[in-house]
């Protein structure tokens, strides 16, 4: 399963062409884990590809957040992710009150917030020096205490058609999925047709030299930080208004989402070298083995044990030598 | 002062600074009862911290300490406390597959932090499954030698400090230590040099993956039962107790002293939050700036550091 980089361009048939993408195999395990799912799931493949795409837009939309900042290189991770996602959809939540007019104010507010952690995540990390890891953490507990705080233990409806919007689709295509997927394609765009985006794979790959050839490196770095923790604030949001409501431990399992689709779906976890394809391939993924998991009658304990060996066989089959973390 | 001190004389300042405070809002803590209160859960956040260090040391990060921990303590409140042989060999088994899982990563170029948190999938299961619900019982040994009555300062002040004296040995002053530290600051010297990478970081994670057993059983001597999420925290503390103690997440720069008495100001800081009145609110957040403040101060030593 490596990526052979020095094989010659004549034999690159479309077939293998597709195949030598990193993010091939992530969708390939999602198409095999769905196979082996609707095979035994009663309520038949299209509502299982729907709740699929579905969940997977939550991990995809931190996901993304969560690939830049690790493409930035070692020892860059936003371990506040979760704690931003729940600030966010319960500052919102309580700032919309269940009232239709405050819609859109309530996605600013959310966004809002987003943009805050952003830069109180960055601001430790340059002006303190503390490393991503530990800054993330430790102001992700001060985002949890103000999460607990205004939220009392409440549990405040999001607007109805927030919530029509958030659990609707048309054409057998959930509305989240397609904020998901236009995400998806903008991050795309930016890593890969924008100078921002040519910026980010460089520092990744080498600081010293991006910043010896006049890469802004403290600028990229300050958007991409943002950027992780708009995304989790958006997603908070949107999975707030899905699940119809905010609740404290709304985004506790997206801390190993959004490693987990970053390195499954074939970025490289040293940095500098992002797929955004292979994010969306690794969210169904994610959702699909545990929904087979499930369609299987496994007690909690076997599919807690078989996600977690899944993880670590995809990521010890997907690896490419090279790089150090 | 040397490289080594400068870095120690901070977390030494944050923990007498913390305990000040401590013993200023309620004096009464300023005994040996109280001290033994103050730090009752150390002796189990240092061993995990320690183990979490041996991580770091290789340039590793462990995001699956705190299952393990709770893993470890529902082997030993059950299989350990009703079939001694069946439950250290499955405790054996732990420790060997956490050195299995160095070599794999090493072997494979992986991502320790990915499969580390695969990881905590996997013990979180066998924990879930050996123990459904809270319960268990602690070996009776057990017991007896975590309510210790050591004179003039209680067990769980002086544990921590000489299990952080047993590792400055076992790192700092003996071959095989100075050689795993290597392996965090230039692994590719290690290997010209021909160490085998793959045996000496299953080493270093099988250090881990036996504090990391330590750190479970002590847990059940405290607690004197276990359930599946009883050391979930431990992920954070130990990573933000080997930082706060100077260790460097690369470099191999770490220090067992400097671990555990971050480890210490850890425990104390949720202490002395309660001591504060503060309401239940804000004590996540209230640790969290503590950990920046410290981090801040540090900044500051390593500038003047810099210069001197």
């Amino acid at each position: 399963m490596t990526n052979n980089a020095s094989e010659p361009m004549t034999a690159a048939t479309p077939v293998r062409a597709l195949l030598s993408k990193p993010w091939i195999w992530a969708f390939l395990a999602a198409a095999i884990t769905f196979g082996a799912t609707s095979l035994i799931a009663g309520s038949g493949a299209g509502s299982l590809f729907y709740a699929a795409l579905t969940f997977a837009s939550f991990s995809a939309i931190v996901g993304i957040g969560q690939m830049l900042v690790i493409t930035l290189g070692p020892g860059n991770v936003d371990l506040s992710i979760p704690a931003s996602m729940t600030l966010a959809a319960t500052l919102a939540l309580k700032f919309m009150d269940s009232e239709t007019a405050m819609i859109l104010p309530g996605l600013l507010v959310a966004i809002g917030v987003g943009i805050g952690c952003g830069v109180i995540n960055f601001g430790l990390i340059l002006l303190l020096r503390i490393p991503p890891i530990i800054a993330t953490l430790s102001a992700s507990f001060l985002y949890q205490s103000l999460a607990i705080w205004s939220n009392r233990g409440l549990r405040i409806k999001p607007p109805e058609p927030l919530a029509e919007f958030a659990t609707g689709g048309a054409l057998g295509i959930p509305n989240i999925a397609v904020v998901g997927i236009l995400l998806a394609i903008l991050a795309w765009v930016v890593l890969e047709r924008a100078i921002a985006g040519r910026w980010i794979s460089a520092i990744g790959q080498n600081l010293r030299a991006a910043r010896l050839s006049g890469v802004p490196v403290n600028a990229v770095r300050f958007g991409v930080y943002v950027n992780s923790a708009v995304c989790a604030a958006l997603a908070g949001f949107l999975l707030a208004s899905f699940s119809g409501g905010a609740n404290l431990n709304m985004g506790t399992e997206y801390m190993l989402m959004s490693i987990a689709v970053v390195v499954i779906g074939g970025s490289s976890i040293g940095g500098g070298n992002s797929n955004v394809p292979g994010i969306w391939g690794a969210a169904l993924f994610m959702f699909l083995i545990v929904s087979m998991l499930n369609s299987y009658g496994l007690g909690a304990g076997i599919r807690l044990i078989l996600t977690g060996v899944v993880i670590v066989g995809v990521v010890a089959l997907a690896s490419r030598k090279g790089y150090d973390v | 002062m040397s490289g080594d001190r400068l870095r120690l004389a901070l977390p030494v300042l944050s923990l007498v600074v913390l305990l000040g405070a401590v013993f200023y809002l309620q004096p009464r803590a300023m005994s040996y009862f109280g001290l033994n209160l103050l730090f009752n859960l150390a002796i189990p956040v240092a061993l995990a911290t320690i183990s979490q260090m041996m991580i770091i040391m290789v340039n590793d990060i462990d995001l699956s300490i705190g299952t393990f921990v709770s893993f470890c303590a529902c082997v030993t409140a059950t299989f350990v406390h009703d079939t001694p042989v069946i439950g250290y060999m499955i405790l054996a088994a732990a420790i060997l597959a956490y050195a299995l899982l160095g070599a794999l990563i090493q072997l494979r170029g992986l991502p320790a932090i990915v499969v580390t948190l695969g990881m905590s999938f996997v013990w979180g299961g066998l924990a879930v499954l050996i123990l459904p619900s809270p319960g268990g019982a602690s070996p009776e040994w057990l017991k007896t030698l975590m309510s210790l009555k050591t004179p003039l300062v209680p067990i769980a002040v002086v544990a921590p400090l000489v299990i952080a004296l047993a590792v400055h040995f076992l790192i700092k002053r003996s071959w095989v230590g100075v050689i795993l530290q290597g392996v965090g600051g230039n692994d590719r010297a290690m290997e010209r040099a021909g160490w085998s990478l793959v045996r000496l970081r299953a080493s270093a994670y099988g250090l881990a993956g036996l504090f990391g057993v330590l750190a479970g059983m002590s847990l059940v001597g405290l607690t004197t039962a276990a359930d599946a999420n009883i050391a979930l925290r431990y992920t954070l503390l130990s990573i933000a107790g080997v930082i706060l103690g100077g260790g460097e997440f690369v470099g191999g720069r770490i220090s067992p002293f400097g671990a555990v008495i971050g480890a210490l100001t850890l425990t104390l800081a949720a202490s002395f939050l309660s001591f504060l009145r503060l309401s239940p609110d804000w004590q996540i957040g209230a640790q969290g700036a503590i950990l920046i403040l410290v981090l801040a101060v540090r900044l500051v030593f390593i500038r003047k550091g810099a210069v001197a």
